[in-house]
């Protein structure tokens, strides 16, 4: 057999496709969910850690802290198969969701953070000076700015929750990477993680790319 | 005449340093007041405290009545004063005519066709009529501290603060926003100017306060100030000043 027949089987890769495909809607799917969902967690987090009275502000860098330090497939394994001991059962796709928009929140408030702290003092003066209201200094001042200024930073980290997604694979959730291995399986040929390989990197390489467009401009103005 | 502005014996430190220490000042509706002073002595803080951009230790600031120590009565203080700041802090992703709308949009409640109304009228005052379209990072440094004047002064404030409103400017630009806040001061608004520029303080001022180390050691008239200076730590301040 060639190394052909073997890795880039055509008739396999065409048989399979199908089924990749639906993997990559899941994916996707779960993807977006978490990016959205962890960007609106981290958000608050953000916000919490640097505007809040003290014991809620103690909680957030807790947070921050603790999720940032556990690893993602542990989390996933502890949510799927540790919670229903205490009578939670969650289906794979309600786990895979939330561990992955746990961990993506507590990224996020640390890049939003220092998107906020980035910004000249001046800002936040002036907009206190006017007479703003906190949630007016926030939306309309503060926070247009403060993420413009960390666009780069999170769109990495929204590749990451995008690749870490093949995770869920490990708690039966049907996404691109565990339909390639039950394709293999029943192909009894490689080509379908070849192919769910190809398809990770076109779904992420323009995003790598951006980001990377991205941060030399930047870099190129702030010089 | 009432205070519009009391301030008494009021103490700020940062850390060890004492930044103000035991200022006395009461300004009067429609009074121009100027104050001068070494870096350091305490004069920016001064007005930082006015609005409760510092927090001062302690003492009482009323601005109009209003205690500058208690939140509920900051929200007014802030809406009732407006701040010009030495490096403009304009917001750099909106354009001109939105800096100077946006304010009494989303405090007074005007409806953004009659802010941005009042904004033109107030752009044009300052000589910015061609220029509302711009962002602030297209705009000249004298240019943008316009614009500042415009945002400041969109909220009609009681209480104009100016805080070394020309410090950061190139000298050419100097005299264009020192020429229009000097027109302000004629139209009877109440203003406190930190500055360097003791030319300005003379034509302009009401009254000159000399502040040094955290305290007001002379305040008076302007020709009283510079002419007959009683201080000795203010005859050394004039006479470096002088000599530049």
């Amino acid at each position: 057999m060639s190394i052909f027949d073997t890795f880039l089987n055509w008739k396999v890769f065409v048989e399979t496709l199908p089924l990749l495909l639906m993997g990559l809607w899941v994916t996707v799917g779960l993807g977006m969910a978490a990016i959205a969902l962890g960007a609106a967690g981290g958000l608050l987090l953000a916000l919490l850690r640097l505007y809040a009275p003290q014991p809620l502000r103690w909680i957030a860098v807790a947070y921050i802290n603790v999720f940032r330090a556990i690893p993602l497939l542990v989390l996933l394994i502890v949510i799927y198969y540790a919670l229903p001991f205490v009578g939670l059962r969650l289906t794979s796709y309600t786990s895979a969701t939330l561990a992955l928009s746990l961990v993506s929140a507590a990224y996020s408030a640390e890049i939003l953070r220092a998107g906020i702290e980035g910004l000249p003092r001046g800002q936040s003066e002036a907009a206190r000076a006017l007479g703003l209201s906190p949630l007016r200094q926030m939306t309309d001042v503060i926070l247009p700015q403060a993420v413009k200024l960390v666009i780069p930073p999170l769109t990495s980290n929204a590749i990451n929750v995008m690749k870490d997604t093949s995770l869920a694979s490990v708690v039966a959730m049907p996404d691109l990477l565990k339909q390639a291995t039950q394709a293999q399986a029943l192909a009894a040929n490689p080509t379908p993680l070849i192919g769910a390989a190809l398809i990770y990197l076109l779904l992420l390489l323009p995003f790598v790319n951006l980001v990377g467009f991205a941060e030399s401009r930047l870099g190129r103005r702030t010089r | 005449m009432a205070a519009i502005l009391e301030i008494r014996d009021v103490h700020k430190s940062f850390g060890r340093f004492k930044a103000l220490d035991g200022v006395d000042l009461n300004v009067e509706e429609g009074e121009v007041v100027v104050v001068v002073g070494r870096s350091g002595s305490g004069k920016s803080t001064l007005i930082r405290c006015i609005n409760q951009l510092e927090a001062h230790d302690s003492g009482l600031i009323l601005v109009d009545g209003l205690d500058a120590s208690r939140p509920r009565d900051l929200r007014r203080i802030r809406i009732e004063t407006g701040m010009v700041f030495q490096s403009f802090n304009l917001f750099p992703h909106m354009s001109v005519l939105r800096n100077v709308a946006l304010a009494p949009v989303r405090v007074r409640g005007l409806s953004w066709a009659e802010a941005n109304g009042r904004a033109r009228k107030l752009l044009e005052r300052v000589g910015l009529a061609e220029q509302i379209d711009k962002y602030p990072g297209q705009l000249s440094g004298g240019q943008q501290q316009r614009v500042g004047i415009a945002r400041a002064l969109a909220m009609e404030p009681k209480v104009l603060l100016f805080d070394e409103p020309t410090s950061a400017l190139d000298p050419e630009m100097v005299g264009e926003v020192l020429e229009v806040i000097q027109q302000l001061a004629r139209t009877g608004v109440t203003m406190v100017v930190v500055t360097h520029e003791m030319g300005f303080a003379r034509r302009v001022a009401h009254r000159v306060a000399f502040i040094d180390a955290g305290r007001i050691v002379e305040i008076g008239p302007p020709n009283a100030i510079f002419d007959a200076p009683r201080d000795q730590r203010l005859q050394t301040f004039l006479k470096a000043i002088l000599s530049n």
